[in-house]
């Protein structure tokens, strides 16, 4: 039997760890990623002539993110690599690209969506203001542009970015006017037990928080954001305390999220199976213990998959790509394997502690005010799908986006998804899984009409 | 036309590059070579667009090619502002959304 055609699309420590796996047993796979360079979000590498060190970007993780630089970069010549390429669908067993405004169109026998993540938001009344930012993307501007979104920045939200980005803020010479976490401190003692399956990361976790304190950074715990001040410009961030008070908080950028969560939108695209996880209040993609998607042939690994982290991302990479080199007739290494469970088990166990420490706060996204925008793209605030849960019976998400066109815009719910069924679960009564998940729309990114074919 | 400011990005490394000119809708901006069109944007305190649907400036969102919020126009394309590098000479037209 002639090697396999396999495609792995992303390039960060899922994409990187599958992709030199597939190597070592003798294939030479085909990476699409849309990064300029390879490394992920996480370990996104700067723009050449950028002369800060690892250590000033990564911190802690300086040499995690060398090592897997280095690991893909020792690839070069055995693989057909396409940076700046995105992938806007799979069609049976081929995928369409589009790089510089040229199509693409590739085969394959198998498929790695190594896809990654994306911040989970809670809307507010400005989040459209230019200066509010995800907390993902406050960190790209520091990691990839040596920038900060503004000169005093407020944090808020919650889950491991949000102490880690102000962290890496102040060290950085940058102002942090405050950090609001939406998780009180009465929970966070009570999450401390489970969380300790990862004891490194919770000790650099607590590290950040004792840091920015001991700098005097204002940190508020239990508070959930209300509303940007300013009118064109952010001025600052009204905030409701945990007794329910309302404080403003003075800053001129606002970084925000919830935890991440997957992008899935290829593999929905694919054909995969997706079932509700209740434990993170969302679809995933439905995998076996090794990253099999229902789809023969499709596999899924890292945060695309399921949040886990970048530990457990370059874990479960390699595990996709031993289960594709398995099922096309390749011995296994049980020994390896073994060696992959433990670890993974080890991680997984401190996934689910920190998925339960710092929860989505959906009660406080079901009940925003009827005036916040929900939907970005088209402009539709949350009140809109209220009344059309009253007036039109709506009780569906897809049903949701031909009444209202929330979901319908550029970002196909990608940033007003996750809120949009809390308030449509509780203003219709129906438990969050019954009302859905957006159907998958090709292209999965906007593709210009002007698109010409080019291998 | 002089742009309203949108609040603005601090620089805070990596000021030791090459700068280069561009236009904004006419105006000169400068840049460093390595910036992103955003960054330019944003450190001139410009938005690269207008919500279509009136409801004033966006200056993107997510800074990795996922929320779709920084289409503006680049040498005459329509471009993904924060996955753009800025070139010398450069000509940016904004409110992409305003314009169709």
């Amino acid at each position: 039997m002639s090697a396999p055609r396999v495609i792995v699309v992303g390039a960060g420590p899922a994409g990187v760890r599958a992709v030199e796996t597939l190597v070592t047993h003798g294939l030479a796979p085909t990476v699409i990623d849309e990064a300029p360079a390879a490394g992920g979000q996480i370990y996104r590498r700067q723009p050449a002539g950028f002369r800060r060190s690892l250590a000033d970007i990564h911190g802690f993780e300086a040499g995690r993110a060398g090592r897997l630089h280095a690991a893909f970069d020792a690839l070069a010549g055995k693989i057909d690599y396409r940076p700046k390429t995105q992938v806007w669908t799979v069609a049976g067993t081929r995928i369409l690209t589009l790089r510089d405004g040229r199509a693409g169109d590739h085969r394959f026998d198998a498929l790695i969506l190594a896809t990654g993540a994306r911040d989970r938001v809670m809307p507010f009344r400005g989040w459209t203001l230019p200066g509010v930012y995800t907390l993902g993307g406050a960190q790209v501007a520091l990691k990839h542009q040596g920038c900060a979104i503004g000169a005093r920045t407020i944090f808020v939200g919650g889950g491991p970015l949000l102490y880690l980005v102000a962290y890496q803020y102040a060290k950085a010479g940058a102002g942090v006017a405050a950090v609001i976490d939406g998780v009180g401190a009465t929970a966070k003692l009570r999450a401390l037990p489970r969380l300790a399956a990862g004891r490194s990361t919770l000790a650099k976790g607590l590290y950040y928080v004792a840091w920015l304190r001991a700098h005097g950074v204002r940190v508020i715990e239990g508070a959930l954001p209300e509303a940007v001040a300013g009118a064109d410009a952010v001025e600052g961030l009204r905030l409701r305390d945990r007794r329910g008070r309302a404080v403003t908080v003075a800053g001129d950028a606002i970084a925000t999220g919830f935890g991440l969560e997957p992008e899935t939108r290829l593999a929905d695209l694919a054909g995969c199976d997706f079932r509700f996880d209740a434990g993170d209040r969302l679809w995933l993609p439905e995998t076996d213990g090794e990253g099999r998607s229902s789809v023969a042939g499709i596999y899924l690994a890292g945060d695309g998959a399921r949040i886990a982290g970048a530990l457990a991302a370059e874990i479960t990479g390699e595990r996709a790509a031993r289960a594709l080199l398995a099922d096309f007739g390749q011995a296994r290494d049980p020994a390896r394997d073994a060696v992959l469970r433990r670890r993974l088990g080890r991680l997984d166990r401190f996934r689910a502690a920190l998925a339960h420490a710092f929860p989505y706060p959906h009660q406080a996204a079901a009940a925003m005010a009827d005036a916040v925008m929900l939907c970005r793209c088209e402009a539709i605030a949350a009140g809109a799908l209220r009344a059309a849960v009253r007036d039109l019976g709506c009780d569906d998400l897809n049903r949701a986006k031909a009444f209202t066109r929330i979901g319908m815009g550029r970002c196909q719910g990608r940033f007003c998804a996750t809120a949009a069924a809390e308030v449509l679960a509780a203003t219709s009564g129906r438990d969050l899984a019954a009302v859905g998940r957006p159907r998958g729309q090709a292209p999965a990114k906007p593709v210009p009409l002007t698109a010409g074919a080019d291998q | 036309m002089t742009h309203p400011r949108y609040g603005s990005f601090d620089r805070v490394a990596e000021t030791d590059r090459r700068a280069l000119r561009m236009t904004v809708d006419g105006e000169a901006v400068a840049a460093l070579v390595g910036d992103t069109v955003l960054t330019a944007l944003r450190l001139a305190g410009l938005a690269p667009r207008v919500s279509e649907f009136g409801d004033g400036a966006r200056a993107g969102f997510c800074l990795m090619g996922a929320c779709q919020d920084c289409w503006l126009a680049v040498d005459g394309r329509r471009m993904r502002a924060c996955a753009t590098y800025v070139r010398d000479g450069m000509v940016i037209v904004t409110g992409w959304g305003e314009t169709g």
